[in-house]
């Protein structure tokens, strides 16, 4: 060692720096750049329907008693003769997710005897009021005209991008497919199309 | 030419001083972006991007920033002395500017003024600057600050012994005290070959004189909490930051004058104005600067010290009567 062995340390240190200075860095400028999620991915909840229109949740409440983090309200109602809004005797007269509460943990999912309630990929819902992260049926349903929504074993996953331009950072996934599966998607391109564009 | 000779002496230096004052001050701020750049880069981040292109708006958002920001005055702090030392380290760092000539040109020296003992004159104000330091550590009234300011005190005696003692080994071989006059010595043969011990001894002692990494003792923050100016906030912090960044171009245009040759081109590259080499070299000494702060931890205090006075000085010394002795054979 001593004062060469010293040197060469010294040298060797600043050839490392230099070197970081001119490799890839791994940041993603995220609200222009967008990274690739898994294809089920657990982010903003969607209630889905069946073919024919009718709303696939029974309002059993087995997704709020496996809620660990107690985030959903579900009131159950007895289907009107003239007015079946589901299949079965019952539906969700409310359905209420705190996204606040929500881990986005994917219990409801799983509990969920009929398919109803499934996790989309979209996890940008930031808002100004902590109300505004209460949903209810009508932002969580998916409405009649945009279709069914997809289970998630369906659905080829990616990114919605409702949010300024996504670039592929790595193509192993249809960004625009995975955005078409969810209705939430389609719906945000719409609303939001003055960020979109 | 009529012009600037019928004009009254006091309205050219005024000018010249504006014209100075301003390129520094512009460089000093795009210096503290090209650190955080560089400095970003090598820490595999992409640095300030958000503000206008490659983030070149980054340091007027920071005055802005600076400006706005609330200027605290503890309550045992000395408030004159805690009030008036960020100016007298600002005004030392922007003294020195005052004789440093940044070219030549066949109408004169571009710089304020041309002293014949230039060097002496810039050594001389930025040891003043150290008072600001001091006086700011002391004046806060608190602890950290104090211990700040006593470490710059001790660091500053001790290293500046060992980088005048690096310089005047230049001094002897051009003959002269002029920072003009050294560059023209270096006509043939930069200082950088004949001083190399000198030159190595005058870039770590300029790192410790300047207060910068590895040898920032003085505001470490992971143990002062930012040292010296720990209670300054606002614009008065803003004035230290902007004295140290200067000190530090001041240091980096001092090396390039005295063993990098000046505005002198090398390999008879004549045809680039004599500006660009000495802001190239100068920029370089700035890139070495921040290089050194990503690659190197902290010193200890007492190593820092041992260096200083068991390695650095006796080696400047020796350097020194070598060249001396070398110089008086050799006429």
């Amino acid at each position: 060692m001593g004062f060469l062995g010293g040197v060469v340390a010294l040298a060797k240190g600043f050839a490392t720096t230099f070197q970081f200075a001119f490799q890839k860095k791994p940041t993603i400028a995220y609200p222009t750049v967008k990274m690739q999620h898994a294809p089920r991915f657990h982010g903003l909840h969607e209630l889905r329907r069946y073919a024919d229109g009718k709303e696939r949740c029974i309002g059993c409440e087995l997704c709020a008693i496996a809620c660990p983090a107690n985030a959903i309200t579900v009131i159950g109602a007895e289907n009107a003769p003239d007015d079946r809004r589901s299949p079965g005797e019952r539906y969700a007269a409310r359905y209420e997710i705190d996204e606040l509460r929500c881990i986005f943990c994917g219990l409801c999912e799983e509990a969920c005897p009929t398919d109803a309630i499934v996790l989309t990929p979209r996890f940008e819902m930031s808002d100004y009021r902590r109300g505004s992260f209460i949903y209810s049926k009508d932002r969580l349903l998916v409405p009649p005209e945009a279709g069914v929504g997809t289970a998630p074993d369906e659905r080829p996953g990616g990114i919605p991008s409702d949010l300024g331009a996504v670039i592929q950072q790595k193509s192993t996934v249809d960004i625009e497919a995975g955005y078409g599966a969810t209705h939430r998607g389609e719906i945000l391109k719409t609303e939001r199309t003055g960020l979109a564009g | 030419m009529d012009v600037l000779s019928a004009a009254p002496w006091w309205l050219i230096a005024l000018i010249k001083s504006a014209i100075v004052l301003f390129v520094v001050v512009t460089t000093f701020a795009y210096s503290m972006l090209f650190e955080r750049k560089i400095m970003a880069w090598m820490q595999l981040r992409p640095g300030p991007n958000r503000t206008g292109p490659w983030g070149m708006l980054q340091p007027a958002a920071d005055a802005v920033k600076m400006l706005f920001k609330e200027d605290l005055t503890p309550n045992t702090a000395d408030p004159l002395m805690y009030k008036l030392a960020p100016f007298i380290s600002l005004v030392c760092a922007m003294g020195a500017f005052a004789v440093i000539p940044f070219s030549e040109s066949s109408a004169g020296l571009w710089g304020v003024g041309d002293v014949n003992a230039g060097i002496l004159v810039i050594f001389a104000i930025t040891s003043i600057g150290v008072y600001g330091i001091s006086l700011a550590g002391w004046s806060s009234g608190s602890k950290f600050p104090l211990l700040g300011s006593v470490r710059s005190t001790a660091q500053m005696i001790s290293y500046e012994l060992a980088m005048t003692m690096s310089v005047i080994g230049v001094l002897i071989i051009a003959g002269t005290t002029s920072l003009a006059g050294i560059v023209h010595a270096q006509n043939r043969v930069w200082f950088i070959l004949p001083q190399i011990v000198g030159f190595i001894i005058y870039i770590i002692t300029a790192v410790a004189e300047t207060n910068r990494a590895p040898f920032d003792l003085v505001e470490a923050e992971s143990e002062l909490v930012g040292g010296f100016h720990t209670e300054y906030s606002g614009l008065r912090f803003g004035l230290f930051f902007i004295a140290e960044y200067l000190n530090m171009i001041t240091v980096a245009c001092i090396a390039t004058l005295l063993f990098l040759g000046g505005w002198n081109a090398p390999l008879g590259l004549t045809f680039v104005p004599g500006i660009v080499w000495f802001v190239l070299k100068a920029g370089l000494f700035i890139f070495m600067y921040i290089w050194l702060r990503t690659t190197l931890p902290r010193l200890r205090y007492d190593r820092l010290m041992n260096f200083g006075w068991k390695v650095l000085l006796p080696v400047a010394t020796l350097n020194l009567l070598i060249t001396a002795a070398v110089v008086a054979v050799t006429g």
